[in-house]
């Protein structure tokens, strides 16, 4: 066992901010949904457009640290990716309960393996910004129907907003349990807080 | 704890919402003395100096210096009872149907208590002359001025008792001599007691209004360092044309500031506020093109006194076991059942029924002809979600049961004042008679068979305007059971869900909770069969 710095500073900060925000807009979105009432209608919606501004910031953060960084390469991969995808997935199916080692090594180079990388590509590339975009369509409504949209779409944008939201909680979920599938059950949580991830020699 | 923490920063997340107050408001009318008020001292005009023993020849001295003012008042809807309407209706209160008192034709010199004239006591009465106009009961500035319920629009020359009500005579001399430009209680002794009496009728206006305090009218509140604004100063009168119409109301005002280039309709909201009245808050201006004004700045309507929801007509003519009329009032003295006219039911500082509204309040006449299966609906306001001129309005609902032609399916008009023997229903209590009499007197077409139906009547309510701080909050309407949950046909995010939508997100939450759990079970369970087993 060996201990290697995974996440820089940056990455760390951007990761816990984000999730930060994600909290708080999934909470206070339930809430304007109507599906409890807590801190009350007006006050959710207006941290709910708090954050949504946080998100967006982050996200454009996020993508100028990646590419001026260079460290978007980690995101690239080599050879057939589905073939490696398809290797980890077997290993949470199946290999993890065998005490099978992890198919794909972490080091300074490389630190997600290929379903984590497609995972996140797509969560900030596709997910996160059709999220985004959905909920400022959403807000500046009035705006885009003064331009010309048609006001009937207010419904359909309302509720690809509350499906993708469904949808991030179930990645949250996910997300958080697979923290536990390291090298001992805290040892990604830890390296996201410190930067050093313990690992398998 | 986590509340605490997560109170703590709504907190502070509220804090960096909230921006600077605005400014104070300023008492729109600045105490004068009469010399700012008017060029005229009508005390020293000789021609009032006289004892006058009618109305009639008050107005008469008026218009020997407001030559004009008769034939002005002859084109009002106040003097005519009669709007044309551009569909060739003819609305007014000469015409139209109500579920109070039904119809002013027949019951002339009762109703005719609120005209603006004098001797409307039958269909032929006079509506050229310029003597029948009553200019004192708009310009009275003493209060003591009162016409008499049943003298066709005259006040008491003698000391008057009508139904145990004293009436003591008016001095016209006095009055004469001490008018003014009309204030709240001129126009209020029709318009708060529209129905007969204070609140029946509108649901937002009331004797309450005569000395608001500012939770009750913003506008109206009296006292220190209040608007105290009058009827007048939004229904800003030019030539006797009081402006603001219930028959052709504006549901939207797209004008908006009056100032510097005024519109028809100085009534509206916008005609002071602007088409962007909310400076501190983006999402509500947001609103506008879809929620009236009125909607979110006037929570609830009779918030003081209580107003009539319900009229049951069709329970009139009960007596006590001595064949007296019966009286039922409840403990605050309001009435519950009238020999005379039923079954009341009253509410008292209630939220109003929301429609979507876009101006046109589609009337029905005496002349329609009606669906009795269901409830009629006297008028009801026109519109929907989807046009650009309809927005959600207020209303106050009056509901009741009152007589029809079962065979025509038309409203009839019941003679209901006039002296026993005469087949009023006051006085004789026989529907069929009333209703004989007052159509032929109408000289209107009825089968000889009445019925009762039930009816409905919305009030657009614009008045008892609160202060912002009570508006509407946002969750009054965003949630499952909010104000406007039976309003259809439009997306109103925190009421509505879309049941795919629903379904699959508490699948994909469940089937990731689930499965995750599951996992994590099995992993357990696995490590353990493996160091049991010895293995690393």
């Amino acid at each position: 066992m060996r201990k290697v710095y995974l996440y820089a500073r940056f990455q760390r900060f951007w990761h816990w901010m984000q999730a930060i925000i994600i909290f708080a807009l999934l909470f206070t979105g339930l809430e304007v949904h109507g599906l409890f009432k807590l801190m009350g209608y007006e006050t959710a919606f207006n941290i709910h457009n708090f954050f949504a501004w946080g998100l967006m910031g982050f996200i454009l953060l996020a993508f100028f640290w990646y590419i001026t960084t260079g460290d978007f390469r980690q995101y690239l991969t080599e050879g057939n990716l589905l073939e490696k995808i398809m290797m980890q997935v077997r290993y949470y199916m199946v290999g993890i309960f065998m005490n099978e080692p992890h198919p794909f090594k972490k080091n300074e180079i490389s630190r997600l393996n290929p379903l984590q990388r497609i995972t996140y590509l797509m969560l900030t590339l596709v997910g996160l910004p059709l999220q985004i975009i959905f909920g400022f369509a959403y807000y500046y409504f009035n705006e885009l129907v003064a331009l010309g949209m048609n006001p009937g779409w207010l419904e359909p944008i309302a509720l690809i907003h509350t499906l993708l939201a469904y949808m991030l909680i179930g990645f949250v979920i996910m997300h958080v349990y697979m923290t536990t599938t390291g090298h001992t059950l805290t040892s990604n949580i830890k390296a996201m807080v410190t930067g050093w991830e313990e690992v398998d020699d | 704890m986590k509340k605490l923490l997560l109170s703590g920063i709504a907190v502070l997340i509220a804090a960096v919402f909230a921006l600077p107050q605005t400014l104070p408001a300023k008492t729109f009318h600045h105490q004068v003395d009469s010399l700012m008020i008017s060029t005229a001292d009508h005390t020293k005009f000789k021609v009032l100096q006289q004892e006058f023993t009618s109305g009639p020849e008050v107005t008469k001295a008026c218009l020997t210096c407001h030559t004009e003012a008769s034939k002005q008042l002859h084109r009002t809807k106040h003097w005519t009872w009669d709007v044309p309407m551009k569909d060739g209706k003819r609305l007014g209160k000469k015409h139209v149907v109500n579920n109070f008192c039904i119809s002013v034709e027949g019951n002339e010199p009762r109703c005719t208590s609120c005209h603006i004239g004098y001797n409307w006591k039958d269909k032929n009465f006079d509506f050229r002359s310029e003597l029948n106009v009553d200019c004192l009961v708009c310009h009275d500035m003493t209060g003591t001025y009162k016409k008499l319920p049943a003298g066709a629009g005259h006040p008491a020359y003698e000391v008057t008792v009508f139904e145990k009500k004293t009436f003591p005579k008016v001095d016209l001399s006095f009055v004469a001599q001490r008018v003014g430009h009309p204030d709240r209680h001129n126009c209020g002794i029709c318009h708060f007691e529209g129905g007969g009496a204070d609140a029946v009728k509108h649901g937002d206006l009331d004797n309450s209004l005569l000395k608001p305090g500012k939770k009750l009218d913003v506008h109206m509140a009296v006292g220190k360092n209040e608007l105290n604004m009058t009827c007048t100063d939004c229904h800003k009168t030019e030539g006797h044309q009081v402006p603001g119409s219930r028959y052709e109301p504006h549901a939207r005002d797209v004008h908006g500031f009056d100032y510097p280039l005024p519109d028809d309709y100085p009534t509206t909201c916008s005609s002071c506020h602007g088409l962007k009245p909310h400076k501190q808050n983006k999402k509500l201006d947001d609103h506008i093109d879809k929620v009236a004004c009125q909607t979110c700045h006037i929570p609830a309507i009779a918030k003081e006194r209580p107003t009539k929801m319900w009229w049951d007509w069709s329970k009139a003519g009960k007596f006590d076991n001595n064949g007296k009329e019966i009286t039922l009032k409840d403990a605050s003295g309001t009435p519950l059942y009238v020999t005379k006219k039923g079954v009341f039911r009253w509410a008292k500082n209630i939220a109003p029924e929301y429609r979507w509204f876009n101006g046109e309040m589609n009337y029905i006449t005496f002349l329609t002809k009606i669906d009795d299966k269901g409830v009629v609906a006297i008028n009801h306001p026109d519109g929907h979600s989807g046009d650009t001129l309809s927005r959600i309005w207020p209303f106050k609902v009056h509901r009741g049961l009152q007589p029809y032609d079962p065979v025509l399916k038309r409203f009839v008009k019941p003679k209901l004042f006039g002296p026993k023997g005469s087949g009023a229903y006051w006085s004789d209590f026989n529907w069929g008679i009333a209703i004989q009499k007052g159509m032929e007197y109408a000289g209107m077409e009825y089968s000889g068979k009445y019925k009762f139906v039930e009816t409905e009547m919305y009030w657009p309510i614009s008045h008892m305007v609160s202060p912002k701080e009570n508006a509407l909050g946002c969750v009054e309407c965003h949630a499952r059971d909010g104000r406007l949950k039976n309003l259809g046909g439009f997306y109103l995010p925190g009421r509505d869900t879309n049941p795919f939508v629903e379904i699959t997100g508490f699948l994909v939450i469940l089937g990731s909770l689930f499965g995750v759990s599951a996992h994590a079970i099995m992993r357990y369970l696995a490590h353990k069969k493996t160091t049991s087993g010895g293995a690393a």
